[in-house]
């Protein structure tokens, strides 16, 4: 094969949402070259869809309120198995993080002494859970991460980082060292297929909700990131813990946010009864979200679920006033009258748990570099590659993300990956160059696709895959059935494997992406159920019915995976904070 | 192509391209959220420009025949795919990040309510191009004439309490192309998907301009 060009940078991110963009101006503001690499112009990342709010100490709602309130609602609502170092790094260095965005620009709503707006969300308390319900979400209406996204692309603007907009990334360079060099990329308008070489190479590739039939996510949310890795050799970690977000409209599977419960709103059944009452007398609607989700599935399990088909729950919020609700949620008002064809000041929204996010991922240092197992079995740390956002697993999240913590990741760590790299950049890296196989081996299910000359389809292959999960994955799980689902994904690998890409042309081929994503969601998928299946108890969004409790003598750990062999391990949880005493398990309630 | 609609459920127009794709998996269109914020399946439907993930067929297509067409005005590059950079170029043009030329406090910056609510029906764009692509003055001088979507950005910082860089901004666009060459035809303002009135601020756009030469 003749040698692809290549493009070179000090840094390369991969994904143009919120957390890449915010790795890319640190680094892009300290002189360094810097390139994002994004399926889609960066405004149109998933970050975009996020509505509530960002999470952050400020005490501008409530003036004595405490990052490490805000640390102990993450570690219990990770079910401890959050990495209490990082979840202390997060909630610390929140609140400065919130600020830097409102000084470039995000329009935040405002309170009447002109700070940023704070909304409750769910499982966020006051003093340790002992002080009632917190208003710690910083917010700009419901559209929170649409104004984050766009003012970090503004500033990214602004900053000159070189933009490779509607690039597909194919895979990893890894050289004989073991060291990441870059990665081979397409750029999707001329076909052409290119190295692109860099010194740091940050995945902010995102989640996976696609390896779901119904899920708020996006449709390009493929998982092109863990797929890749998995292909590299990097393990990923605690893949089985996959949010259900309690309020998806039913059967659009469009999200309206928590903010919506946040702001006074509250799931009732087919009576009209307030169900979370009795599944969580304190805290109520503003649960963890594996919590409520658990409720609202068992309400419908024992028949008390709304509509023809008894299929789903009422999210009320009539009682609020039209005028609040078109100011605090005007958002939520859009989606529910276009998807849901409810105006929600009259009637209530039909709603159902639908797949949301990906608590696992990547698994990371605080500084965002990729992590994987050494021989004797400590971590090491993979040389080149960095991993932040949702694709990461650093891990705040545990086995249950909080409400508003998502975005709050996204740029804590991105903006921590950038102030890592740039210092490694000042102390000078070096690595081996890869050879011209090196390169060559990243193109190969590149070259497999194009070379395929009959097989089933792309479209029904997914299908099979996203029903797969849907049915067996879901919110509640059974051995007998992830067992089952592992041998029918083994069996679609073989499948995807003799595949048929029938469109070969070059000129924005969206069919030839298409087939590259079901690639990397099979990885995920496969992962998932392999993990799902050995993790034998129920711990946060991981719930069993034959192994209905959690165990904290086998299981207060990470998983990992590996998928040469198909292999899982155990790694420890960080029970080690810097300046707090660590939280101890307990029994998890609301 | 034909093709038969599901019963029960109005279908939107984003569904039936899914459809199609998957029937013809050569037929090439950008789609992501679905949800008719992140903007990238901008196309004209029936004659008119809107998102294709929020547009129902029912409304799309009243008697059951929907001609589907890339935006018009900008390059094709395949199907319902279209260059984008003249757009974008537009938009970088107008300065579109905050400038503050005092340091940043240890918090927030303060700002009112009232300047706040200022930027609502601004701020809220989401870059899909439908407008900017169905207006005359925009497919004249897309080189020259900023167009609704950029001036509507223009505005949303030229209102912002916390921008220091009006004169800056104001004397950016006050050759006769940038601003001058809206002609108040308000296509922009019919086809908006998020409601938004670009025409409306690009009025105050030039009545801050107008005001600054007096």
């Amino acid at each position: 094969m003749s040698r692809l060009p290549t493009m070179e940078f000090d840094g390369v991110i991969v994904g143009g949402g919120g957390a890449g963009m915010r790795a890319a101006l640190q680094l892009a503001q300290s002189g360094l070259k810097t390139a994002v690499l994004s399926k889609v112009f960066p405004t149109r990342s998933h970050t975009v869809s996020a509505q509530g709010g960002i999470a952050a100490a400020i005490g501008s709602e409530d003036p004595d309120d405490d990052w490490r309130w805000h640390m102990y609602d993450t570690v219990k609502g990770s079910d401890y198995i959050g990495d209490q170092d990082a979840i202390e790094y997060m909630c610390s260095v929140g609140p400065e993080a919130v600020y830097e965005l409102e000084h470039m620009g995000m329009p935040f709503t405002r309170t009447e002494r002109g700070r940023i707006y704070q909304r409750p969300f769910g499982g966020h308390s006051k003093s340790f859970g002992k002080g009632g319900q917190a208003s710690r979400a910083c917010a700009a209406e419901d559209r929170t991460g649409h104004a984050l996204l766009h003012t970090l692309y503004q500033n990214n603007l602004k900053a000159g980082t070189t933009f490779l907009n509607e690039w597909f990334a194919v895979d990893l360079v890894v050289n004989q060292d073991g060291a990441v060099c870059g990665l081979v990329a397409l750029e999707i308008e001329s076909g052409q297929v290119v190295f692109v070489k860099s010194k740091a190479t940050v995945f902010a590739t995102g989640g996976a909700g696609r390896i779901y039939a119904t899920t708020t996510n996006a449709l390009m949310n493929t998982g092109d990131g863990i797929g890749m890795a998995l292909r590299a050799g990097v393990p990923v970690q605690d893949i089985e813990m996959w949010q259900f977000h309690p309020t998806g409209i039913h059967q659009a599977g469009v999200l309206v946010t928590e903010g919506c419960r946040g702001e006074g709103g509250y799931l009732v059944n087919k009576d009209g009864e307030r169900f979370m009452e009795r599944y969580a007398p304190t805290a109520k609607d503003l649960a963890g979200r594996d919590v409520v989700a658990r409720s609202m599935i068992q309400e419908i399990m024992d028949g008390r679920g709304a509509g023809p088909d008894s299929d789903h729950v009422l999210l009320k919020l009539d009682h609020l006033g039209e005028e609040t609700i078109l100011k605090r949620l005007p958002g939520i008002t859009e989606l529910s009258r276009t998807f849901a064809h409810v105006n929600p000041a009259r009637e209530p929204i039909p709603v159902v748990p639908t797949c949301h996010y990906m608590m696992g991922g990547i698994p990371t240092n605080v500084q965002g570099q990729a992590l994987s197992r050494g021989t004797d079995g400590n971590d090491t740390v993979v040389s080149g590659l960095y991993a932040i956002g949702e694709v990461a697993c650093v891990s705040v999240h545990g086995a249950n993300r909080l409400g508003a913590n998502s975005l709050l990741d996204l740029v804590v760590f991105g903006r921590a990956a950038g102030i890592h790299i740039e210092e490694a950049m000042r102390q000078g890296i070096s690595h081996r160059d890869p050879a011209d196989d090196d390169v060559n081996s990243a193109t190969a299910r590149l070259a497999r696709w194009n070379e395929s000359a009959d097989g089933e389809s792309v479209a029904v292959l997914k299908r099979e895959l996203q029903r797969i999960m849907l049915v067996n994955f879901n919110v509640f799980r059974s051995g007998e059935h992830m067992r089952r689902s592992i041998g029918e994904l083994a069996e679609l690998r073989e499948r995807i494997a003799r595949a048929h890409l029938p469109d070969k042309s070059r000129v924005f081929n969206t069919a030839r992406l298409e087939a590259l994503e079901l690639d990397n969601l099979l990885e995920v998928a496969e992962a998932t159920a392999i993990v799902a299946e050995a993790r034998t108890e129920s711990r946060g969004a991981h719930a069993r019915d034959d192994y209905t409790e959690r165990d904290d003598d086998n299981w207060l750990c990470h998983s990992l995976y590996f998928s040469s062999g198909k292999r899982v391990a155990k790694r420890a949880v960080n029970f080690a904070p810097q300046t707090v005493e660590a939280f101890q398990p307990m029994a998890r309630t609301y | 192509m034909e093709l038969d609609l599901p019963e029960g459920r109005d279908l939107m127009v984003l569904d039936v391209l899914e459809l199609l794709k998957a029937r013809d998996p050569s037929i090439a269109y950008r789609r992501s959220c679905r949800e008719g914020v992140c903007g990238s399946d901008g196309i004209n439907m029936n004659g008119r420009n809107g998102l294709a993930c929020i547009t129902p067929v029912s409304e799309a297509a009243p008697r059951g025949k929907l001609t589907l067409r890339p935006l018009p005005g900008l390059p094709v590059v395949r199907d319902l795919v279209v260059d984008m950079s003249q757009f974008y170029r537009q938009y970088e043009k107008i300065t579109p990040w905050l400038v503050n030329d005092k340091p940043p406090p240890a918090q927030e910056r303060l700002q009112s309510q009232e300047d706040r609510e200022k930027l609502n029906g601004l701020y809220e764009c989401i870059l899909c191009a439908c407008c900017s692509t169905a207006c005359p003055s925009f497919w004249w001088n897309p080189d020259k004439f900023v167009g609704p979507a950029g001036l509507l950005q223009a505005y949303r910082f030229l209102a912002d309490s916390r921008d220091t860089a009006t004169a800056e901004r104001l004397a950016a666009l006050e050759d006769p192309f940038s601003v001058f060459r809206c002609r108040g035809i308000m296509n922009c303002v019919s086809v908006c998907p998020k409601n938004l009135n670009p025409t409306r601020a690009i009025g105050k756009i030039r009545t801050m301009l107008l005001s600054q030469g007096i």
